[in-house]
């Protein structure tokens, strides 16, 4: 449900939420980039401790029905080896009015990248593959370990 | 809860680099009763290849993130998470 191994369809997302009481929807896809100091990315391995991830995603959405009931959400997170400019996740919400469908998608995607248990392997044209460690970020923390 | 004195089998799942540096996606630690979170840590880091594993990494226990000072019990699924990096 929310895990794939197969391409992210936006269209399949927007249909998952749309609703005759929602005069909003909007729809987030993050793609895999090459940036100028990526040095030659040709894609990126996504894995997963599946299990948690999909409990996660879980918890996640339930915040975000409790902060906008009206809100709602579609995820995928693509697992496997996902080419540069296709997407690695998508995130459709919708809502009454566009305030709590754009707040809603944004809350899924900074939670996800702080708290989903998925990790990437960079491969490059070279033939090289490093993890990406996201120095700099803060620690994965859940809503019940904030200080 | 087994009582003081024994020991415990904790079943550890590992992910991405750290199954890289253990060799595994999978390690069995064995560890005397009372046992916290920190204390497999610390049996995983001792196996071949685990020292580059931090002191304190991110850690999750029954799908849950998890403190190093909680408790550990028999059936708990531990698992070692390397800096996450979805989305």
């Amino acid at each position: 449900m929310y895990l794939t191994r197969d391409p992210i369809a936006p269209t399949t997302l927007l249909a998952e939420v749309a609703a005759p009481q929602c005069g909003a929807a909007c729809l987030f896809l993050g793609t895999v980039r090459d940036g100028p100091g990526d040095g030659g990315v040709t894609g990126i391995e996504y894995s997963a401790y599946e299990a948690m991830a999909v409990a996660e995603f879980d918890r996640i959405l339930a915040e975000v029905r409790k902060q906008w009931p009206e809100a709602r959400l579609a995820v995928r997170h693509r697992l496997g080896l996902v080419p540069t400019e296709e997407a690695s996740i998508g995130i459709a919400a919708a809502a009454p009015h566009r305030g709590e469908a754009y707040a809603a998608s944004r809350y899924v995607i900074e939670a996800v990248k702080k708290r989903l248990p998925i990790w990437k392997k960079e491969l490059r044209a070279d033939g090289s593959a490093t993890w990406v460690d996201p120095q700099g970020r803060p620690a994965m923390v859940g809503p019940d370990q904030q200080p | 809860m087994a009582p003081s004195g024994t020991s415990l089998a904790v079943r550890v799942r590992l992910f991405a680099r750290y199954a890289e540096l253990i060799g595994g996606a999978e390690a069995t630690v064995s560890l005397p009763l009372p046992a916290t979170v920190g204390d497999v840590v610390a049996r995983v880091r001792a196996l071949p290849g685990g020292s580059e594993i931090p002191e304190r990494p991110l850690v999750a226990v029954n799908l849950r993130q998890a403190r190093l000072e909680a408790p550990v019990t028999a059936g708990d699924e531990v698992a070692l998470l390397p800096p996450v990096s979805g989305g």
